[in-house]
């Protein structure tokens, strides 16, 4: 970030985060420092010779009368290599520098480089001399980690032209790796406001699932690389556990994880664990292909209002290299509470439940930078982006959650009553869905297996059934039901317990391959044949059920090797069932 | 230092002062009435020439002719070990008539947010002797873990059970020193409520471990809003500084939040939900993020918040944005209460979300989890099949379900109810759940380890039933 200054003023008053500034020279959104320590904060309004500013710090002890100078700039992030495997506050300063600078407790007026200017990388060009190069035209490579090579390409907003200089060596970020005929010099590091979007070539309508190894979400309601998803739901219902989940099993090239206003323990966990953990695909550890923004809930507000536009940058710029990123923004609902916490210290008019009235169209512009894009230098590169939302009391009717379903094409939502039963992932299947399902389906015909649609819509419909038979079971108990009927809660049963639920914590269990989802999902199919076939013969229910093969469909899910266990166990179990007829 | 009379508003909490000099945001700010009465005050609003100043002890007395002086420094807390075994109100000065605290260290209240990057993960079991608590929501070191309780319910019993019996075993084994020192902030509880925690701490010699911040109900409203900073910012002195491990009982926040809501209406603020302010969720967080460990300190702190429930409602805001800051939560339930169980927590809604890292093999035990997940669904199907009798009697039940009933009636009557001076370690606790789910058939039990059954599993149990 530029530290540079164009135009100074004075503080004319100080309420929280929310400071005025006289005879300051600034555009909106303009970056200023405030006060004599140099408080980071941002132009939010203009009116007359009174300027508002948000300070993305701490604010006491600020007077009335100390200077305020713009940068002419609006809040931008640092790109370029040494994204990958660091944790940013929300408007990324690096928070193991901070922790250098000012010890465990973060004291205000740090700034820090959001990419360390000082390390030198290897650069290989992949441009030579000579050739023609455009806008977001890739020039070299450089490996930033084991996982990740970073692409160094010309900036968006570059002239392009044909590269005079270019050479094999290393570079800090600053330094310039080629030389273009229009005299332009491009490093490896670029400068790109958070809030506007980076330009892309074209939108694609997404077909390829963002495979996430939870049973749930892969087997009923599948998300598309460069699609948008919400989990919303209350507290204690497991939307963290979900998205570190995600996190770590998503089949992205790149993760952005942004904590927006949540725990700092959480993000310790995150921290300490993901070094430890294995990436699914490369076998590298989780932390060479991920950028943490860690605001917790008690940094300051402002700073909270910015992180999602910092990640959601950072995402973008790897997705014009080609990548699959996926965003996880934990939670959008603080993002939301921060916004209102700005907007009332405005005195704007409020709308719904006090949030400003234009918390739709903010939701909205964010999430509409998720996507499938054609980028500007040719290569396919997408975004997804998960949020979740803590609805006030877990009630879904409010204006965080309505604003984000009007938007979003897949529809998590957990359920209290699941998770006080200790089912997880709590997602209440009658209620979640995913609009991409059938756009994706040819993608599972022809890496899963041809019958997957047909055996999700049967789980679907069992799964309804039961929910409408327990209703009855309510008022008249189980015993009152025919026997088909029984058999059919039975079954359900099955699915809920030994299909759908899965267990993060268990190191087996914690990921699942489309395959095994399949081939669990398809044994309880096995026995729901068998079982009908032996009730036709005249077993009685009691019976069916309790086959001595059956508790093992609970045992799929923690099978190493569950190909032979599954198989033995189908064969078992409708051998244990035609032996009674 | 200079004086001003130029109060122009006073309204609520709130006095409006013109100034000709600049004055710094929160601010400490002296009121002098025109008998000589001293308030404190701070700095909620400050521009070129008017300044709104919220005053803790109430603006009784107070008129145009008060004189005003502001103090060139935001708030303050003295800390020193000396705190430890003393008694103060709820805005810091000493009452128990002992000598003048003479600090170590002046430390701004407000205290900076903690570095993700520096914290260290909270892993260590803390064994409460509590079934219902070490059981099903274990606490851990550095957790902030509140009773969500309601008004006449018996949640100071619960957190003073809590404070006497809380150890690390861990560390008892190898001879370290594993008790807690306390740090109790009260806000706005009543003078009884105060002297049943103040005797306890007394009875049990754990007040010389102790620091006390009262401010009661009678005392004014406004002070509740500093009371737990002065406290929290005691308790990361003496676990930052001096390596203690801190147990920090914060009662009642609802009285908190109320104190919040009424300056809120005093300034005019555009309300949020229920009245209480937008800013409710950062707030709290800035003080329920207090909590924690640090990477290569010694110490920790651990939160017990408590707050009552209007209504029993936990979507209320006080509860519900707590919730969602807290690490967990435990009700205290009033049926359960009710039934003459004790400690009344129920179970099912409760939570610890730093459970699983703080249980199992080498921590507690290797069996915990599994069975802990099973006592969970095996009560909630219980729980589900008592609405369903009420409707059709027992008799239309099948047997399965018959034992489902029974275990959850075992459950509340055997693992929670164990009274408030019966302190169980561990080991107590896990063997009496497996008491308990050995009246189901072994192929019943699917959240747990096969060779865990194997291993725990009670074959007399299941016979009896049978």
């Amino acid at each position: 970030m530029s530290t540079q200054t164009t135009a100074h003023g004075q503080i004319e008053s100080v309420s929280g985060p929310v400071v005025t500034a006289t005879d300051l020279d600034a555009q909106m959104n303009d970056v200023v420092y405030v006060g004599e320590e140099g408080l980071m904060g941002e132009v939010i309004e203009i009116e007359g010779d009174v300027t508002t500013l948000q300070v993305y710090e701490e604010t006491s002890g600020i007077r009335p009368g100390e200077p305020v100078e713009s940068t002419g700039e609006p809040l931008t992030v640092d790109l370029g290599p040494g994204l990958l495997d660091s944790i940013y506050d929300g408007v990324q300063r690096p928070l193991e520098i901070l922790e250098e600078e000012m010890g465990a407790f973060l004291d205000r007026g740090v700034d820090a480089p959001g990419i360390d200017l000082d390390t030198e990388w290897e650069f290989e060009p992949t441009v030579e001399e000579g050739e023609k190069v455009g806008p977001g035209d890739v020039v070299g490579i450089v490996e930033e980690t084991v996982s990740i090579d970073h692409k160094i390409m010309v900036p968006p907003d570059s002239e392009g032209g044909e590269v005079t200089e270019i050479e094999a060596e290393s570079y800090t970020v600053k330094e310039p790796v080629a030389k273009l005929s229009s005299g332009e010099e491009i490093q490896m590091h670029q400068e790109w406001p958070v809030r506007t979007a980076r330009p892309a070539a074209e939108k694609q309508t997404p077909t390829t699932p963002l495979i996430s190894r939870q049973r749930i979400l892969d087997g009923l309601f599948p998300l598309a690389k460069g699609g948008t998803a919400a989990i919303p739901g209350p507290f204690g219902s497991g939307k963290t556990v979900t998205q570190h989940q995600l996190a770590k099993w998503a089949d992205a090239d790149i993760v952005v994880y942004v904590g927006c206003g949540e725990r700092g323990n959480e993000m310790t966990e995150v921290i300490e664990d993901f070094p430890e953990l294995e990436d699914p695909i490369s076998g590298n550890p989780l932390m060479a292909r991920t950028t943490l923004i860690a605001n917790t809930s008690n940094m300051p507000v402002a700073a909270r209002e910015s992180s999602v536009y910092t990640g959601i940058t950072m995402a973008e710029y790897f997705r014009d290299m080609g990548y699959n990123v996926a965003l996880m923004a934990d939670s959008t609902s603080r993002w939301a509470e921060a916004m209102r916490e700005i907007s009332s210290r405005l005195e704007e008019m409020p709308g719904e439940e006090g949030y400003p009235a234009y918390l739709g169209s903010r939701l909205a512009q964010f999430y509409e930078r998720a996507g499938y894009f054609e980028n500007v230098n040719g290569t396919e590169g997408s975004v997804s982006v998960i949020g979740a939302v803590s609805p006030p009391g877990g009630d879904f009717s409010e204006p965080v959650t309505q604003n984000t379903l009007r938007i979003v094409n897949v529809f998590w939502a957990l359920d209290a009553d699941l998770s006080e039963r200790r089912h997880f992932p709590a997602i209440n299947w009658n209620e979640s869905y995913s609009l991409y399902r059938d756009q994706l389906d040819p993608w599972y015909e022809e890496n899963v297996a041809r019958d997957f649609p047909e055996l999700r819509q049967w789980a679907i419909d069992i799964l309804d059934e039961e929910t409408e038979l327990l209703e009855i079971v309510q008022l008249v108990g189980k015993d009152a039901l025919p026997d088909d009927q029984q058999l059919t809660l039975e079954i359900a049963r099955y699915i809920r317990e030994a299909w759908l639920q899965q267990n993060a914590f268990h190191e087996v269990d914690t990921s699942c391959t489309p395959e095994k989802t399949y081939r669990m999902l398809q044994a309880i199919k096995t026995f729901d044949e068998a079982a009908f076939e032996a009730l036709d013969a005249g077993v009685p229910v009691d019976e069916i059920s309790s086959v001595d093969a059956l508790p093992r469909l609970n045992r799929m899910n923690t099978t190493e090797d569950w190909d032979p266990f599954i198989e033995e166990l189908e064969d078992e179990i409708t051998a244990q069932l035609e032996a009674r007829y | 230092m200079k004086e001003y009379r130029t109060i122009t508003d006073v309204s609520g909490p709130l006095v409006f002062v013109e100034t000709d000099e600049p004055i710094g945001y929160d601010e400490i700010v002296e009121i002098e009435t025109p008998d000589g009465d001293v308030k404190r005050g701070q700095v909620l609003e400050t521009s070129g020439d008017i300044v709104a100043i919220q005053v803790f002890e109430g603006t009784e007395g107070i008129g145009r002719d008060a004189s005003v002086r502001f103090l060139g420094e935001t708030l303050k807390m003295p800390v020193t070990e000396g705190l430890l075994g003393r008694v103060l109100d709820g805005s810091g000065q000493p009452i128990d008539g002992g000598p003048e605290i003479v600090p170590d260290e002046r430390r701004d209240i407000v205290g900076a947010a903690m570095n993700p990057f520096a914290r260290e993960y909270p892993r260590e079991f803390i064994q409460t002797g509590i079934s219902a608590l070490d059981g099903m929501n274990t606490l851990v070191r550095g957790q902030k873990l509140p009773l969500f309780s309601g008004s006449g319910l018996p949640h100071n019993d619960l957190a003073l059970q809590i404070a006497r019996q809380a150890t690390v075993p861990e560390e008892e084994e190898s001879g370290e020193e594993s008790e807690f020192a306390v740090v109790f902030g009260a806000m706005g509880i009543t003078r009884e409520e105060a002297n049943e925690f103040i005797e306890d701490f007394e009875r049990t010699g754990a007040l010389e471990r102790s620091t006390l911040f009262l401010n009661l109900a009678d005392d004014p409203a406004v002070e509740r809003t500093i009371t737990p900073r002065l406290a929290l910012t005691t308790a990361e002195y003496l676990a930052f500084e001096k390596g203690y491990h801190i147990l920090v009982i914060l009662t009642d926040m609802t009285n908190y939040c109320e104190a919040l809501r009424e300056i809120g209406a005093a300034r005019e603020e555009v309300p949020g939900r229920r009245g209480y302010p937008g800013y409710m969720y950062t707030d709290l967080a800035q003080l329920y993020e207090r909590a924690g460990r640090i990477e290569g300190q010694e110490g920790s702190i651990t939160q017990i918040p408590i707050l009552t429930m209007p209504g029993d409602d936990d979507t209320h805001p006080i509860p519900d944005l707590t919730g969602y800051i807290t690490e967990g939560q435990i009700y205290v339930d009033r049926g359960l209460n009710s039934q003459g169980v004790a400690p009344p927590v129920d179970v099912l809604p409760s939570l610890s979300r730093l459970m699983d890292e703080g249980i199992g093999e080498g921590l507690t035990r290797e069996d915990h989890g599994d069975l802990s997940d099973q006592l969970y669904a095996a009560y909630a199907e219980g729980e589900d099949l008592r609405d369903l009798v009420n409707i059709v009697g027992r008799e239309a039940l099948s047997e399965r379900d018959n034992t489902y009933l029974d275990f959850a009636d075992r459950f509340e009557a055997e693992f929670v109810d164990q009274g408030f001076s019966n302190n169980r370690d561990i080991e107590e606790t896990l063997s009496i759940g497996w008491e308990l789910v050995s009246m189901f058939p072994k192929a019943e039990l699917n959240r747990i380890d096969e060779d865990l059954i194997e291993e725990y599993y009670l074959e007399d149990e299941a016979e009896v039933e049978a």
